[in-house]
């Protein structure tokens, strides 16, 4: 059952703006009439396009290949005819080559090679390959392939999986609606994923924040031995790998490591879900839970969305949502979200929300650094944001490497709690984008 | 929906946290002692104090102008530095010399090295130390400080001793005497005698707490100063480890080295609340852009400032050290910040 609230050191206390879509269930929107697949999904390696202009595709074609192992392949998302393989605006503000598919309306689907009820009798190997093949990758813009985390390099052992069920995000409800409304698949999920790690000891991880989420995932696992249920302290970025890690199991990920340096796996809900439908029905990633929310949407919910449709599109089905003095629109949460530079952008493989915020948007107000120490307290990884800054603005890239400007997950607590309205991570991240390819040099 | 949508680095929200409300709260837990300063100097202070603020804002804006920056007025940072230079005048300084220190801080201390976030020293301390060594009859006169209603400036009624303000009397009134017993009469050495237990009594801690002793407008009452400390407490604009450290630091070495008659024999009390320590520990060390970032790197700080307050009370040249000693801490602030680097996480 829940343990005492375990938490990380650091951090900080947005308003979580989450009553307004916590209680709305996931509805499924109709049918996007366009679908943009950008071929760049995830990191790894690229993609290679396997359709050509006016190819009829149905839901679940393959359309383009991976060309390696850290890599997984893109399937339509709805039938209909390929319009064009060309550059696409991609959320990021770049324009990348992208799969425009119109639709037909009639969402046909592909045959799905009848999978057996019980899906016990799989080796390891082949449940990897399952969720290879459904094209499953992690969260955020640069999601990471899904089965690359579960296979772990021979020498590693993996003793603890962690469910990452924190959300917190502020505003984001997708993976707390799915953890309700699915938590039967949301647990079969875990068990499969347990079983391809070998490992002996499940963690599921909610934010305290999220009650119903804590209970109905404890009424599923009772007092199973190997399956913890615990509540983790509402506290931006206890979901962040690390962060969880720590909380958890009081370890921490070495730098520059990976969490299976310490024994650790973490997925998160959605992914999750995914992992279940791709191994038990044989189903590719071709729908994400979206929360669609913030203080420009009339009518805030979480909906069930095809990859690939655009924004614009999404946001006119969402009845009543079309905002009159829209500001910016974030994919993502407030704190890590991306924001978009027009609403012609699709929602990508790993989109949980779209936070559309009203004008006028906050700024930040840009003084001088007064030297309050308020980033140093509150950075999750203890860096000293205001030092990072200030070096990256003066290029002292030897500097920032100094103060360990690599080990930043761009987490965005230190600029949320600056009093002066720094914009520390937009400098530091670029202090780290310096740093890595100064690396990269030095290697060829 | 023909909007033009901002696009910018996340995160998106921000703190409502900003410069100018710490700023502002800090001059409002500046208040009750700028009242008490009033009520117990009366209305030369209220004028010092009008003064200097009014002095330090238009010297902010004038040298914003001069140097074409925006001005930043707006955000109390020169409120702040004109109270706190006040706070540091006898209440018998001239009001031109609250002038020519708010010119000094804001100009030269401040706005030479940048402005706000930019400035090595707190400004209204550099002011202080320099109206020092130009007018020092003023600064550190002896006995033409001003009385407080209803206290004097010793805050002893004792015949015989002479009128100075408490660390002026402990220093060159009743610790020689003790140095060297045979060198005074007896009835000197049972005057120190009675007045150094005056200075342990109950009554005497009480002038001390509400202000009935003599001293520099802002640093008499340590009612007045903790009640707004509270508030900056409370509200996390000021870390508890730099008042902590320094406090703390002051008592245990006041305890161990600060009694005329030996070791271990020191009044605590006495020098935690008299002089500037309060003041000092609370509202100036405690300046963000001039103390070190690192929680441990406060520690450091605060007990360096202790440490260098101690020294100077008894040893130094003169009875207060709380200005020096964190005018030097401030010089070491950028070095303590780059030796207390937190250990990252996942780090070796
Ligand atoms: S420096 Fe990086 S890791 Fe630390 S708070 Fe800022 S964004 Fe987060
Ligand atoms: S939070 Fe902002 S003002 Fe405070 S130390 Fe960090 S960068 Fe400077």
């Amino acid at each position: 059952m829940f343990s005492t609230i375990a938490t990380f050191k650091g951090g900080v206390h947005p308003p979580e703006a989450k009553e307004a879509s916590r209680d709305k269930e996931i509805k499924t929107l109709e049918l996007p009439g366009k679908v943009v697949l950008h071929l760049q999904q995830h990191i790894g390696a690229p993609l290679e396009a396997v359709v050509e202009k006016g190819a009829e595709v149905k839901v679940g074609t393959l359309i383009a290949r991976p060309t390696g192992f850290v890599s997984v392949p893109l399937h339509a998302t709805i039938s209909g005819t390929v319009k064009a393989v060309e550059e696409c605006l991609h959320p990021a503000g770049l324009n990348m080559q992208a799969v425009v598919i119109e639709g037909n309306g009639k969402d046909e689907w592909e045959p799905v090679p009848a999978v057996a009820a019980d899906y016990s009798g799989l080796s390891v190997d082949e449940l990897r390959k399952r969720i290879q093949e459904a094209g499953i990758v992690g969260l955020g813009g640069a999601g990471f392939p899904t089965h690359v985390k579960l296979s772990p390099p021979a020498g590693k052992t993996i003793d603890t999986f962690i469910l990452n069920g924190a959300e917190c995000e502020p505003y984001l409800t997708a993976d707390f609606r799915q953890m309700l409304e699915r938590t039967a698949d949301l647990a079969a999920g875990i068990r499969i994923v347990r079983r391809i790690l070998g490992c002996g000891r499940v963690i599921l991880a909610v934010e305290d924040n999220k009650p119903e989420a804590l209970q109905a995932l404890a009424e599923k696992f009772g007092e199973e031995e190997g399956y913890k249920v615990t509540g983790v302290q509402t506290k931006y970025p206890q979901g962040g790998e690390k962060q969880l890690i720590e909380a958890l199991t009081g370890r921490q990920v070495p730098t520059g490591g990976l969490p299976m340096d310490v024994g650790c796996v973490v997925q998160n809900v959605s992914t999750v879900l995914s992992i279940y439908d791709a191994v038990s029905r044989n189903l590719p990633l071709i729908e994400k839970v979206v929360t669609l929310t913030g203080p420009a949407v009339r009518n805030p919910g979480n909906y069930r969305v095809r990859v690939g449709a655009l924004v614009e599109e999404l946001i006119t089905r969402v009845e009543g949502a079309v905002p009159g003095n829209l500001g910016k629109a974030i994919m993502g949460g407030p704190m890590m979200g991306l924001a978009l530079p027009s609403l012609d952008v699709p929602v990508l493989k790993g989109t949980n929300g779209l936070v559309l915020l009203e004008e006028p948007v906050p700024v930040s107000a840009h003084l001088p650094c007064i030297r309050c120490g308020s980033c140093v307290d509150t950075c999750p990884i203890r860096l000293m944001p205001c030092e990072l800054a200030l070096f990256a603005e003066n290029d002292r890239w030897d500097k920032c490497r100094e103060y360990f400007v690599k080990d930043c997950i761009e987490c965005g607590s230190c600029s949320y709690t600056c009093p002066a309205g720094r914009n520390l991570v937009q400098l530091i991240r670029f202090g780290k984008y310096k740093v890595i390819s100064e690396d990269q040099r030095k290697k060829k | 929906m023909a909007n033009i949508l901002h696009v910018s680095s996340s995160p998106h929200i921000y703190t409502r946290e900003s410069v100018q409300r710490i700023m502002l709260t800090v001059v409002i837990a500046l208040l009750p002692a700028a009242l008490g300063a009033v009520y117990l100097f009366g209305t030369r202070a209220l004028i010092l104090i009008l003064v200097a603020v009014a002095t330090a804002v238009g010297a902010e804006a004038l040298c914003q102008k001069i140097r074409g920056v925006p001005v930043t007025i707006r955000d109390y940072s020169a409120v702040v530095t004109g109270i706190l230079l006040a706070f540091n005048l006898p209440a018998n300084a001239p009001w031109w010399m609250a002038v020519i220190g708010s010119v000094f801080a804001i100009a030269i201390v401040k706005q030479l090295f940048g402005g706000i976030g930019y400035n090595i020293w707190n400004p209204a301390l550099v002011a202080r130390a320099f109206l020092l060594a130009s007018w020092p009859t003023t600064m550190v006169s002896n006995t033409d400080y001003p009385a407080p209603r209803g206290g004097t400036l010793s805050g002893l009624t004792l015949e015989g001793i002479t009128q100075a303000t408490p660390l002026q009397l402990i220093k060159n009134n009743i610790a020689p005497v003790f140095k060297q017993i045979s060198a005074y009469s007896a009835s000197e050495v049972e005057t120190a005698r009675k007045a150094l237990d005056g200075l342990a009594g109950a009554d005497y801690f009480g002038s001390l707490f509400w202000g009935r002793v003599g001293g520099v407008l802002g640093e008499t009452s340590a009612a007045l100063l903790i009640l707004g400390a509270v508030l900056l407490l409370v509200r996390g604009y000021i870390d508890w480890r730099v008042p902590a450290g320094y406090i703390a630091s002051v008592a245990v070495l006041a305890w161990i080295f600060g009694g005329p008659q030996g070791y271990f024999t020191g009044n605590v009390l006495f020098h935690v609340l008299s002089g500037g320590l309060l003041l000092g520990a609370f509202f100036m060390a405690t300046d963000m852009v001039t103390s070190p970032v690192t929680r441990q790197g406060k520690w450091i700080f605060a007990v360096g400032c202790g440490a260098l307050t101690m020294l100077i009370r008894l040893k130094g040249g003169y009875p207060e050290g709380v200005s020096y000693a964190i005018l030097l801490m401030n010089t070491a602030t950028p070095l303590i910040d780059s030796y207390t680097k937190p250990k990252i996480y996942g780090g070796s």
